[in-house]
């Protein structure tokens, strides 16, 4: 086993579980915009919980795709290329909702507003959808020839795994969003995003609990199991401290589960980084589309003091705007 | 049209664009930092109220830029895979880098310092500013290492027929990128530069059509207040220290222009004796040049677009410019298309080779001379507006040096349309390299001996499982959204523009306080809590 191709693989998984973590929140943020907010002093809570943090949050999904272009290249071009339609909605959607978050507030206008906030909402369920399917297609192939490229056609892609990925990371988002919300608001948002938690999690979380269990019956990878077991847990653990009020605990639980869901499927997925569902002889492997060990020695020293790096300002960030938000809290403008 | 075409108008159009948003980023992050450095150390209300309206312009401009830059770091792998397969392993190293050492930064501490007035000690709030623009510098950096790979591939072998990374400092300290770094930068100050001019110049020039601020008859400024009708005052926040923020921001502007304007002069200078070394055709196509010479043409007539050169003719010449550019002396020839165009086919083929990764291209002959009406214009006009621009700013300098800017509706205008000719050689100078570069993606390195295998024909790059309508599709997207965006920050801009300082500081448009209310202001208590609960900023 080559260790550095094995070792970026764990970096890229890990990106990509840092994503659905960090981004998660405010991506489901973004989609409580407007059934749960109920007004603009609620919608700008919502933001606000997630204001200083969501554009950092965002450069996790920009590093895992960087760091996949430099360390499997092939894996990079055949993803993308295979996924353009899908790839291209998530730009647009994550565009959307980018800017509707800075030009919101600008103009104070009930019209303005309301615009921008149909933009959050639907840039971030639109992005979180494609996100998901695209990592679910990741984990049960695409129909990729000898070179790497998609056969079949601009929806060639389009499968049952696309929508249950997407439904998976779409819900998870909510639900993870409503643990933070319920930890990071007072007053009213804060009860009523743990009751949609206590409620909502053991329901939207199946369809994440689902693709990881098609990946685990597929592959049968002994660890899977116990990864499977401990997500379900995770989520009991999550729902009773939420209904005990401990937020803190309900939002870990959420996040144990995302963790234990991720590490089955890319636990599933290694050796192949991306599977051709033509013929295993195109598989996209750890060994077949990796950067060359040189390339890998050098961004491995980078990363090695890069990603601690930045675990520990972003950590700190989150530690100064530690404070619990309301509307109290919010300046006239 | 081709999927080639298509996707290679995706990639400029999606690219310039985002090369609006990046130099004022760029350029006025600089500024800004500066303006509350300076505010912190003097204490000056002026530089309070310049750090939080340019600052403000910042932050629109800047989620527009990195909303945009997204698209950037997928683009390689939805429309060039084949470009990503081929350069993969050195291309991707910088952009990583990038995204780890220079996005985290910017994005992370970009956010502390926007929410963090007065939540961060001073220093520190500051200080998160000039982290993250400078994680912006960073960034530019790396970018341009990536691209100057492009331009001129170092550090490699090749193998299997790939390039493979061999010499990451040789990749990285590639003289073409430590050229195009400070010309880059450079660049940026000048759009920030000449932003600050014209913005400042209007609100100036606002003054003095409202009557808040007159001349004297030795013409210089007497500097009024906006009258206070009622309590409030006529015209928010246009006080005193209003006019001390439009003077020292022009005066900052036409500084910063004249020395990005000297500092870019000097960085192409050195770029450009690299590039006819280079990319010697990139060169001769900038001067429509078909025999060998040693003058600059100012001005061309005939179609310099024309396959055949020798319809161009060159109406005015200056006599040994060309060497001095190329060469550093006037008498040195600089090859000529007509020289350079049997070289090229001797050394990489007249035909592309019968390999059905060239589409329908596959045997067909290769143009090797770059459409000269797009590299010959682009020169021009990357150079012309930056002169316009300079000139423009020395110009300015001197009309405002007694305080204030003329009445003249037209002076006005034309300093806020002049905002846009730095953009416009930006844009240019991009536009000229990138195409200039064709009809290679990877264009060949003539001084590595032995391996100047390391070239990649753009015919090749695109991705060949993506079908025309997905292309077409998203090239319209795009087009459609980023018109629209471009729309909105447009609107957006002008709006803050024009509410001056107060609509980024909102307390402003309250009048200066009463001296005799603040003994009996009950209220300190409620002041205390204030700065306690509520944030200093929120969306």
């Amino acid at each position: 086993m080559d260790f550095l191709p094995t070792l970026w693989f764990v970096v890229i998984a890990v990106l990509w579980t840092g994503y659905l973590f960090l981004e998660g929140f405010d991506l489901g943020v973004g989609m409580l915009m407007k059934l749960f907010a109920r007004d603009n002093a609620e919608r700008r809570v919502l933001l606000n919980t997630v204001g200083p943090v969501w554009d950092g949050n965002e450069v996790w999904l920009i590093t895992a795709i960087g760091a996949t272009f430099a360390a499997f290249p092939s894996w990079y071009a055949s993803l993308l290329s295979a996924l353009y339609l899908p790839m291209i909605l998530v730009l647009l959607g994550l565009i959307f909702r980018a800017v509707a978050f800075e030009y919101r507030g600008k103009v104070d206008a009930v019209r303005w507003r309301g615009v921008w906030d149909w933009a959050i909402l639907l840039g971030s369920a639109v992005s979180a959808f494609g996100v998901g399917a695209a990592l679910a297609l990741t984990s049960t192939g695409l129909p990729l020839n000898a070179n790497g490229d998609r056969i079949g056609g601009a929806f060639a892609w389009f499968n049952g795994y696309a929508v249950l990925g997407g439904a998976a990371v779409v819900l998870f988002c909510v639900v993870h969003a409503a643990a933070f919300l319920a930890l990071k608001t007072d007053g009213t948002v804060r009860e009523r995003a743990r009751k949609l938690f206590r409620r909502a999690a053991p329901f939207a979380l199946l369809p994440l609990l689902a693709w990881g269990l098609a990946v685990q019956l597929s592959n049968q990878k002994p660890l899977g199991w116990a990864l499977l077991l401990l997500g379900v847990l995770a989520v009991g653990f999550a729902v009773i401290a939420a209904a005990r009020r401990r937020e803190g605990w309900a939002f870990v639980g959420c996040g144990v589960f995302l963790l234990s869901m991720m590490a089955t499927i890319f636990l599933n997925l290694f050796p192949n980084v991306l599977p051709s569902t033509l013929s295993a002889d195109f598989s996209l492997t750890v060994q077949n589309a990796s950067a060359s060990p040189y390339t890998l020695g050098l961004i491995s020293i980078i990363a090695s003091f890069g990603v601690p790096l930045v675990l520990a300002y972003q950590g700190w960030t989150y530690w100064v705007f530690r404070k619990r938000i309301s509307s109290r809290s919010l300046p006239a403008h | 049209m081709e999927a080639l075409d298509i996707a290679r108008w995706q990639f400029g159009i999606t690219t310039v664009y985002h090369f609006l948003m990046v130099p004022l980023t760029i350029g006025l992050g600089l500024v800004v930092a500066v303006l509350q450095t300076v505010w912190l150390k003097t204490k000056k209300p002026e530089y309070l109220r310049m750090t939080k309206f340019w600052g403000k312009l910042f932050l629109i401009n800047f989620i527009l830029g990195v909303a945009t830059g997204l698209v950037q770091e997928f683009q390689f792998g939805l429309a060039w895979s084949e470009y990503s397969r081929f350069v993969g392993d050195v291309f991707g190293a910088p952009l990583a880098m990038e995204a780890l050492l220079a996005f985290f930064i910017e994005s992370t501490f970009l956010g502390l310092w926007i929410f963090g007035w007065k939540k961060l000690p001073a220093k520190l709030h500051l200080a998160c500013l000039w982290i993250a623009v400078l994680g912006s510098v960073v960034s530019a950096y790396f970018i341009l290492v990536a691209n100057s790979w492009m331009q001129h591939p170092v550090g490699v072998t090749m193998v299997d027929g790939r390039p493979r990374m061999t010499d990451a400092w040789a990749v990285f300290t590639n003289n073409t990128a430590l050229v195009a770094f400070p010309h880059t930068i450079f660049g940026a100050l000048a759009v920030a530069g000449g932003f600050l001019l014209g913005i400042s110049w209007y609100h100036l020039w606002k003054r003095r059509r409202l009557g808040i601020d007159t001349v004297d008859a030795k013409k210089r400024v007497v500097v009024g207040e906006s009258p206070v009708v009622d309590g409030k005052m006529q015209y928010p926040g246009r006080d005193k220290t209003d006019h001390k923020v439009w003077i020292r921001s022009l005066r900052i502007g036409a500084v910063v222009a004249m020395i990005a304007f000297a500092g870019t002069a000097i960085s192409g200078d050195l770029q450009g004796k690299l590039m006819f070394e280079q990319q010697p055709m990139k060169m001769a196509a900038a001067e429509a040049a078909c025999q060998n010479g040693t003058s600059f043409s100012i001005l061309s007539i005939g179609d310099v677009g024309a396959k055949n050169c020798n319809d161009v003719a060159a109406l005015i010449e200056i006599p040994g410019l060309l060497s001095f550019l190329a060469h550093g002396d006037f008498d040195t020839e600089v090859k000529g298309v007509n020289t350079l165009l049997p070289e090229y086919q001797a050394k990489y083929g007249t035909n592309l080779p019968d390999n059905p990764i060239y589409g329908d291209r596959a045997g067909q002959p290769i143009q090797y001379v770059p459409v000269m009406a797009v590299t010959y214009w682009g020169f021009r006009m990357m150079i012309g507006f930056g002169g316009i621009a300079a000139l423009a700013a020395f110009v300015a300098f001197f009309i405002a040096r007694r305080g204030t800017v003329p009445e003249s509706k037209w002076l006005m205008r034309l300093a806020v349309f002049g905002i846009l000719a730095p953009f416009g050689a930006n844009s240019a100078g991009w536009i000229f390299t990138e195409l200039g570069r064709q009809p290679f993606v990877v264009a060949p390195n003539p001084q590595l001996s032995g391996i100047d295998q390391v070239f990649m024909f753009t015919a090749a790059a695109v991705s060949p499982g993506v079908s025309v309508g997905e292309l077409v599709f998203s090239l319209v997207a795009f087009i459609v959204v980023y018109a629209a965006l471009l729309v909105v920050e447009v609107f957006l801009l002008f709006r803050y523009v024009r509410g001056g300082v107060a609509s980024a500081m909102p307390e402003l448009a309250a009048p200066p306080p009463d001296p005799d209310d603040e003994a009996d202001d009950g209220d300190a208590e409620n002041q205390k809590k204030d700065d306690d609960d509520v944030l200093a900023f929120a969306y």
